[in-house]
């Protein structure tokens, strides 16, 4: 008998996931949550494909207690964990009702219908509408029961089920919610880091709005009342009159390389080949990337209501929900089932941002005014600075180029900060406010996933390519000031730019074309198709104009998940301007085509953007990059025209949602190379770095 | 608190609030109009994009006093419009909280401007931002909305 996939061997219960109503309509309740990404329609299209029915019949229902534990939606495994749960789930809810049927119509019991026999196919011929009260959903699925094997509405593109409410305006993000009661809350942050709160200004408090309450618990300073525009006011009041104890505790931004390399550091050796590099010329070089910001559309927002110590009700756009309820019933000693958290979409979520911080802060505002809906939302200036960040890194490779022109040895040296401070994570809470209160929670650095998990630092550092006489090794940061967590491909993003740039380097320096050089250290053709399919895609071989240049980046994400290959036009004159990108890529078995174009072509202009402009700038004390203009993203006459093509496909999905960073800002970084003749190794590829870069080889 | 008069939507409203409430606060907590969304407080990503007398302003630094008399349009009082059309026909939209400030300033645009290039369409939206990088979806969702209009 086959194994459950894993989210259904946790969670094993078919009602869980599934509940048919004698309407017809069939509730589906994954645990993994709608980021923006397209996932509840994909996810949708499997269950209708399983059970025979029109989609229009299928309820996403969002993530909650009465759910799926299916632990975070994170990295790019949603397809992969959700949609083979769910299809067994369909499988076997399909047969219980198509057993039910028979019985029904033959007057006997259709004794071992449902696991046994060749799995159903097409539309189902009897009424799931009909039969909803009389099949219990309260049993195990039993992984016997054979899923269909010809894909009906997957592989086909569904309009997403979401986007009309959010098209039309109707209300869908927490922050549209409105409960009975419900009041609106604000949080004063801390002026700098690790400052804290002497006085929230006596003087101030008399002069706070009528109905506005003052919440203090140790440096957790907030306010609660029923007019949200009074309670802005109030927040702003207190902004100004709170005094606290602060000093200096931030590296210099401008000396990130000395900070990451400092340590001490735990040290995590990838790859270790040993022997000796044939003989040959040695290059070295060193690539950096800034902190960067998460920077979503809207501020985070919680909403909660605090019943009793027993009963707290949490509504989050966190990636985690039940991760988030533990770790807030943790850090305020409560029984672990005494909050409940409902995911409720918001904004788009590319990584561990401040979602689960301002759940949080609702629940502490809660606590003060106990049976009263509290609600948050953060400032952008809050977002902007007080989130978690993704980590700044910097890498050392070094490598031997034979006579032959072939690479003969590679070294390779990450230093970064942890990529994982979700909640929860390292025994301690991880939500923000937890290390403001009166008893403060620790907040240790934030922690790397294990290599099972596909790495953090070390995520990518391992090239694809066949290497002799490799040694690839991580070096995570082991105490700092600054709090950084998982975002959008951890440290792919660094690592494929350095290893993808310096293969360019290697290949200037051998003669070879950039295409060909890598096709000569690649034997996967998957890989080597992605990569054929981008060069031919963008007309590779055909010169471009002075000043017009082009780069390719490759890789393989997490070197088992998707393959992508990525060509970027660059014109730089008075600025590196990315006229086009052609991308190809294999995620194996495709649910939505257009879903996985969609996350491609987002994903690449997020990556075009973190390349380009994005920069979290601090002085000793604070962040101070926190509106949109010291925090500039890619505008709309900046981005450019994608081409996405979808090559090879398998029978397993892999996922799609990360597979374009590396190559994106690889090709970006190897298309200036080729335009203005200079290699840029620290991002962003600013005018000023490029200037530096021309000066620096002057 | 004073009282300041003028249209939502095309009905006459008379509001009671502070003088200086952002008029988002205004249309989200007094008028229950969620469609003009939070995104920055300082007009600067777009999400809160209403028309006052016809024209895109962000609603988050639009005070309440400064309205008395004129008239404002939400998204829900355009919808259902030939850009939101046009938009979900190229499922031009991941998050989708840019998407309404933004069906706000196409449809302005396509008023003065009945069938903008991308190029004039990309210019238009260059006071909003989209962080799933949706952007090439929308620009070519507009263009098609202004060619498809006869």
């Amino acid at each position: 008998m086959p194994d459950l996939p894993q989210s259904l061997a946790a969670n094993p219960v078919l009602a869980r996931w599934m509940r048919v109503h004698a309407d017809g309509t069939i509730g589906v309740r994954v645990g993994k949550v709608e980021l923006g990404q397209g996932i509840a329609t994909a996810l949708a299209q499997i269950a209708a494909d399983e059970l025979g029915v029109d989609i229009t019949r299928i309820r996403m229902l969002p993530p909650g207690p009465e759910g799926p534990d299916e632990g975070l939606t994170a990295g790019s495994l949603s397809i992969m964990h959700s949609g083979a749960a769910l299809r067994i789930v369909a499988a076997n809810v399909r047969a219980l009702f198509a057993a039910a049927a028979g019985a029904a119509t033959s007057g006997a019991p259709a004794s071992g219908a449902a696991t046994s026999g060749a799995p159903a196919s097409g539309a189902a011929t009897f009424s799931y509408a009909d039969l909803a009260g009389r099949v219990d959903l309260n049993v195990p699925a039993d992984p016997g029961v054979p899923v269909r094997s010809q894909p009906g509405l997957v592989g086909r593109d569904v309009p997403r089920l979401d986007l009309p409410d959010k098209v039309f305006g109707r209300p869908r993000y927490l922050p549209d919610m409105r409960l009975p009661g419900q009041l609106f809350g604000r949080v004063i942050r801390p002026p700098s880091r690790g400052a804290r709160l002497l006085t929230p200004g006596e003087a101030a408090a008399p002069a706070l709005p009528a109905g506005v309450t003052l919440v203090r618990d140790g440096s957790f300073l907030g306010v609660v009342g029923a007019d949200e525009a009074s309670v802005v006011r109030a927040a702003d009041v207190l902004r100004r009159s709170a005094r606290w104890a602060e000093h200096d505790c931030l590296p210099a931004d401008d000396e990130l390389d000395k900070f990451l390399r400092a340590g001490p550091h735990e040290t995590v050796t990838a790859v270790h080949d040993g022997g000796t590099a044939a003989p040959g010329r040695v290059l070295r070089a060193t690539f950096s990337r800034p902190f960067l910001a998460h920077a979503s559309m809207a501020p985070s927002c919680g909403l909660a209501v605090w019943h009793s110590a027993h009963r707290v009700e949490v509504w989050s756009h966190s990636q985690g929900i039940f991760p988030l309820g533990r770790a807030i019933a943790g850090a305020l000693g409560l029984d672990p089932g005494a909050v409940r958290v409902e995911h409720v979409e918001h904004a788009g979520c590319y990584g561990h941002n401040a979602a689960d911080d301002a759940a949080f802060d609702a629940v502490l505002l809660a606590r003060a005014v106990p049976g009263s809906p509290v609600q948050v939302l953060w400032s952008r200036q809050d977002e902007l600075s007080w989130a978690p960040f993704g980590s700044a890194m910097t890498a050392d490779v070094a490598a031997t180029l034979s006579p032959d022109g072939t690479i003969a040895s590679w070294e390779y040296d990450v230093y970064s900060q942890g990529h994982t401070a979700r909640p929860g994570y390292a025994g301690v809470p991880g939500l923000l406010a937890a290390t403001l209160l009166e008893h403060p929670a620790d907040y240790p650095a934030p922690v790397d996933p294990p290599a099972a998990a596909g790495y953090g630092s070390l995520r990518n550092a391992v090239p694809g390519y066949h290497l002799p006489a490799r040694r690839i090794t991580g070096h995570r940061l082991l105490a700092t000031p600054i709090r950084s967590s998982a975002m959008r491909s951890l440290g792919a993003f660094l690592n494929v730019f350095a290893i993808e740039s310096f293969m360019d380097e290697l290949a200037a320096y051998a003669g070879r074309d950039p295409v060909e050089f890598r096709l000569a250290h690649l034997s996967d053709p998957r890989g080597r198709r992605v990569l054929t399919d981008a060069a031919e895609a963008a007309d590779w071989a055909t010169p471009r104009p002075e000043g017009v240049g082009l780069g390719i980046g490759y890789a393989r994400y997490k070197g088992r998940g998707a393959y992508c290959a990525v060509v970027a036009e660059v014109q730089a004159e008075t600025d590196v301007r990315v006229r086009r990108l052609w991308i190809a890529v294999d995620v194996g078995q495709v649910v939505s085509p257009d879903g996985v174009r969609n996350q491609i072509e987002g994903g690449a202009v997020q990556a075009a953007s973190w390349t380009l402009v994005e920069r979290v700038r601090f002085d000793r004390r604070r962040v101070t990059s926190d509106t949109w203009e010291s925090y500039p993203i890619l505008r709309f006459s900046q981005t450019p025209r994608i081409d996405v093509t979808l090559a090879g496909g398998g029978d397993k999905p892999v996922g799609a949602g990360e597979a374009a960073q590396g190559p994106t800002a690889a090709a970006i970084g190897n298309a200036v190379a080729a335009a203005v003749g200079v290699r840029v190794r620290d991002l962003p590829l600013t005018t000023e770095a490029i200037v530096a870069a021309i000066e620096r080889d002057a | 608190m004073s009282v300041v008069s003028f249209a939502v939507n095309g009905v006459p409203r008379d509001v009671d609030a502070d003088p200086d409430t952002p008029l988002l606060t205004v249309l989200r907590n007094d008028l229950g109009l969620m469609g003009a969304r939070f995104g920055c407080g300082l007009g600067l990503c777009g999400a809160c994009v209403v028309h006052v007398d016809g024209v895109p302003v962000p609603s988050c630094d639009t005070p309440l006093w400064s309205l008395a008399g004129k008239s404002v349009v939400t998204v829900e009082g355009l919808s259902p419009h030939p850009v939101q059309r046009a938009l979900l026909d190229e499922q031009a939209a991941q998050c989708g909280y840019c998407v309404t400030g933004i069906v706000m300033t196409a449809a302005a645009l396509l008023e003065r401007e009945p069938r903008p290039g991308a190029e004039a369409v990309a210019a238009a939206l260059d006071g909003h931002l989209c962080r799933c990088g949706a952007q090439q979806r929308m620009i070519r969702a507009i263009v098609k909305a202004g060619a498809d209009r006869a």
